[in-house]
């Protein structure tokens, strides 16, 4: 050691260990009690913490802790605590016909709360998939915008909440809603289908400006004609107006609004093939595995309806 | 003959490249090839012409790589602080995500550019050049294998260009902090382990009995950094023409991949390697021992073995098992002391030079820096509490928490080793002007108090909003809502970035008056001490 001890105790309190780097020195101070203390403590801690809570790997599974704790248990635990808190309005909901439904939630603000809440969390878990997460559709899928005033089955309370129990064109429930357009390619010759089309498409012409109100032009020319082959074919579902049935899911063919899109290419390939949404049944009878309870079905249906479009 | 050889391999690889370019799946790819075939052209021809020549051989310290270094440091330091302020910005006025910059210019893009940016191109560029220095000085030796150094620094730049541009253009492995795709990985790879052989060859040669404290960081860094990297990049490319691979992780073994190496690229890189910085440059500066022999030797091993199992606390309340996150958590919290121990080791080295706090801006900036250290690693085990977790996780308050040990400890270390580097690397008497280092450090600490401060605001405000119920048990809130209650914090938070990024700008002219043997001959600054 070729360090001066003596002048190291005398400047710094403590020798260095001797060694030299570039001219740094290390001295040769003890470790802080403190920090010895504090660091023991936290290892303690650890220690009775990893007894108390899960945490050591085994084989198969891990020490589980003799606090029982598991986060899955606790978001049940959660869950079930505001289920029970809300019991009350559960059974409300559960047991109120959906006829009456919009009386009861327009009397009761606590009920409308919880269905309309409840509600958006249905519909983002099962609905959204098809409907959008802002229920606004997919025109190019043929799944409907839920908040404009056009509905094909029926746009009150009621209506939903039968819509989403038993749903359309499905095979789950015999009551779902059903109707089956034609394919008029196998009837029609495709210049009758092009003529029908001109005038399917001249009766969203509000202005009579020649272009449907999407603003695809169409020939007015062929809309004479083309009336007499849709009152002869298609009047008897689409009505002798075109505004639609709801009772047979007929589209109302005068408004801004369609389902798998207005232009004159769109509406023949309807025309020619049909189409054949289906929706399924969300009611927990039709569904292998669980669907929604009629308290759900009624919460989704009160939620639907005040987006936007209810009737 | 080893000239024939390196005109040979780069022949290869130029060719290699050249195929792929015009084999290449997709443009960045093509792009990133074109850049390797460029810079594989320019190093062939420099060969070539220099080939036969006479070579002196260098004695003494290669601090020529490490002045490459420190520029390199500045540049990229500055190019991170002016992309994370736009981005803060964008943050608070989204309009800045203009339509014309869409694709290359919009957030996304952005975000990992910043990260990167920092963390790897300024922090990796400052441990780079500073481990060259200190491990040259400490061992009493020149760099070993040749110039090895410099293939270790221009590959390094070289990775930075390819990762950054890449960002740009969209490859991207969706990873956080190891963004960039399969071959930047496998560049990188190669270029890690000719630093790592540099570095153990330098020490294996030193003419001191024993290995400096700050070299067992430096080297614990590299190690564990070869090692995060090549594990959770392990990927599979989906064409060896085409920038996209897939993880061979998936699920839950994948996010915890992830998050073993994005808790160690901070444990390791700005924890375990800015230490390393900070036990040389602290006494050195000072001119004072370092503290504790036996703390660093405690503290150093005590952190590296604790450190490696604290991923978990980034994946509480997830698909994580609940056993995995006990154990995050646990050993967070026992990591706290280990990492204390490297701050009272720093700020006890200065006990008998406390009056230079007043005198000489860059021990303020030392000071201030581990400051940083040791608050962002109290709150760092704190927030791996879960109870706390749940409050603070996925909200500003981490970003906070982030910034206040990047801009505070990593940021200031580095800024102070500058300071001390630049006037020894350009043979200068001093530094052209401490009062403007007193500007940088004044304008950087109000900076980040200003981001720190709004971020905790932000991000406690946007926990308890997340949380809000109603009486029946619904969300009160909208994601929406936190977002626009932000807006105030948001400008602040820019604000801050402003600052430092200002003071950053101010070091660089500072530090190129210095290389260039100017003196300001302003007052000094030095305050006389209150007696």
């Amino acid at each position: 050691m070729n360090h001066d001890a003596e002048q190291e105790r005398k400047e710094y309190g403590v020798e260095t260990t001797g060694h030299e780097w570039d001219g740094i020195r290390e001295l040769n101070n003890p470790l802080p009690r403190w920090w010895v203390w504090v660091f023991y403590a936290t290892i303690v801690w650890g220690v009775i913490y990893t007894m108390a809570y899960p945490a050591w790997p085994l084989v198969n599974k891990a020490t589980a802790g003799f606090l029982g704790y598991s986060t899955r248990a606790l978001v049940e635990e959660e869950i079930a605590e505001v289920n029970d808190q809300n019991a009350e309005l559960i059974a409300r909901l559960a047991e109120t016909d959906p006829v009456d439904l919009a009386a009861a939630a327009a009397e009761d603000e606590d009920l409308r709360n919880y269905a309309i809440n409840g509600g958006r969390a249905i519909f983002a878990a099962n609905c959204s998939q098809c409907h959008g997460s802002g229920a606004n559709g997919v025109q190019a899928a043929g799944y409907p915008s839920l908040i404009d005033d056009d509905w094909l089955w029926g746009g009150t309370v009621e209506e939903i909440a039968y819509t989403v129990a038993h749903g359309i064109r499905n095979e789950q429930s015999l009551d779902a809603r059903y109707s089956q357009m034609p394919a008029y390619g196998d009837i029609f010759s495709a210049e009758e289908i092009e003529t029908v089309v001109q005038y399917v498409m001249s009766l969203s012409d509000s202005d009579g400006d020649g272009t449907n109100d999407r603003g695809y032009a169409y020939d007015t020319a062929a809309v004479e004609e083309g009336g007499q082959i849709f009152y002869d074919n298609c009047a008897a579902c689409h009505m002798d107006d075109g505004t639609g049935d709801p009772f047979q899911g007929a589209p109302n063919l005068t408004d801004i609004v369609w389902l798998y899109g207005g232009d004159e290419a769109t509406l023949i390939e309807t025309v020619t093939h049909s189409r054949f949404g289906i929706m399924p049944a969300w009611g927990e009878e039709y569904r292998v595995g669980g669907g929604l309870s009629q308290d759900e079905i009624n919460a989704v249906a009160l939620y639907v309806h005040q987006l936007g479009g209810g009737e | 003959m080893w000239d024939w050889i390196k005109i040979v391999a780069l022949g290869v690889v130029g060719l290699l490249a050249a195929l792929a370019a015009n084999w290449a799946r997709d443009i960045p790819y093509m792009v990133h090839m074109l850049i390797v075939l460029a810079v594989v052209a320019v190093v062939f021809i420099r060969t070539v012409r220099q080939m036969g020549d006479e070579r002196l051989v260098d004695t003494g310290y290669n601090d020529g790589v490490v002045r490459a270094g420190v520029i390199a440091t500045v540049f990229w330091g500055i190019a991170g602080f002016l992309v994370g302020t736009f981005i803060a910005f964008q943050l608070a006025f989204p309009g800045l995500n203009w339509e014309f910059t869409q694709g290359a210019g919009n957030f996304s893009r952005l975000r990992p550019l910043h990260t990167s940016a920092v963390i790897f191109a300024f922090g990796g560029n400052a441990l780079i050049a500073t481990s060259f220095y200190v491990v040259q000085r400490t061992s009493a030796a020149r760099l070993w294998g040749g110039n090895a150094a410099w293939f270790v620094f221009w590959g390094y730049q070289l990775f930075i260009v390819l990762a950054a541009t890449g960002y740009l253009m969209g490859v991207t492995q969706s990873r956080e902090y190891a963004e960039p795709e399969w071959y930047v990985d496998l560049w990188l790879t190669i270029v890690w382990v000719v630093y790592l052989g540099v570095f153990m060859g330098t020490l294996l040669k030193r003419k001191e009995p024993h290995i400096y404290v700050a070299n067992w960081f430096f080297l614990s860094f590299i190690v564990t950094v070869a090692l995060l990297h090549v594990v959770n990049n392990l990927a599979i490319p989906v064409s060896v023409w085409g920038s996209r691979s897939v993880s061979l992780f998936s699920g839950v073994q994948d996010a915890m991949t992830q998050w073993w190496y994005g808790h160690n690229a901070v444990g390791f890189f700005l924890t375990a390697g800015f230490l390393g910085m900070m036990y040389y440059f602290v006494p050195k500066q000072a001119n004072k021992p370092v503290f504790s022999y036996k703390l660093s030797i405690i503290h150093f091993w005590a952190l590296i073995f604790i450190y490696i199992w604290a991923g978990p606390h980034h994946l509480h309340y997830t698909a994580l098992p609940d056993w995995a996150s006990t154990l995050g958590m646990v050993f967070s919290i026992v990591l706290w002391m280990p990492s204390w121990g490297g701050m009272i080791n720093g700020l006890m080295t200065l006990s008998g030079a406390w009056d230079k706090i007043r005198t000489d801006p860059i021990i303020r900036m030392m000071v201030i820096s581990i400051g940083f250290y040791g608050m962002s690693t109290f709150e760092g085990p704190m927030m791996s509490i879960r109870a706390v977790n749940s409050l603070s996780h996925y909200t500003d308050w981490t970003i906070g928490h982030v910034h206040s040990g990047a801009l505070g400890w990593n940021g200031m270390i580095t800024f102070g080793a500058l300071y001390f580097l630049t006037p020894k690397l350009w043979g200068r008497e001093r530094l052209y002007s401490l009062s403007l280092v007193n500007w940088h450090f004044w304008l950087a600490t109000i900076g980040i108090v200003l981001y720190a401060a709004s971020m905790w605001v932000t991000g406690i405000m946007e926990g308890l909003m997340w949380r809000e119920t109603d009486d029946q048990g619904f969300l009160v809130n909208a994601f929406a809502d936190t977002v626009d209650a932000k807006f105030p914090m948001y400008v602040v938070r820019g604000t801050g970035g402003i600052l430092y990024l200002t003071g950053a700008l101010i070091m660089a002219y500072n530090l190129w008056m210095t290389a260039f043997g100017k003196q300001r001959t302003a007052a000094a600054p030095a305050v006389a001490p209150a007696e």
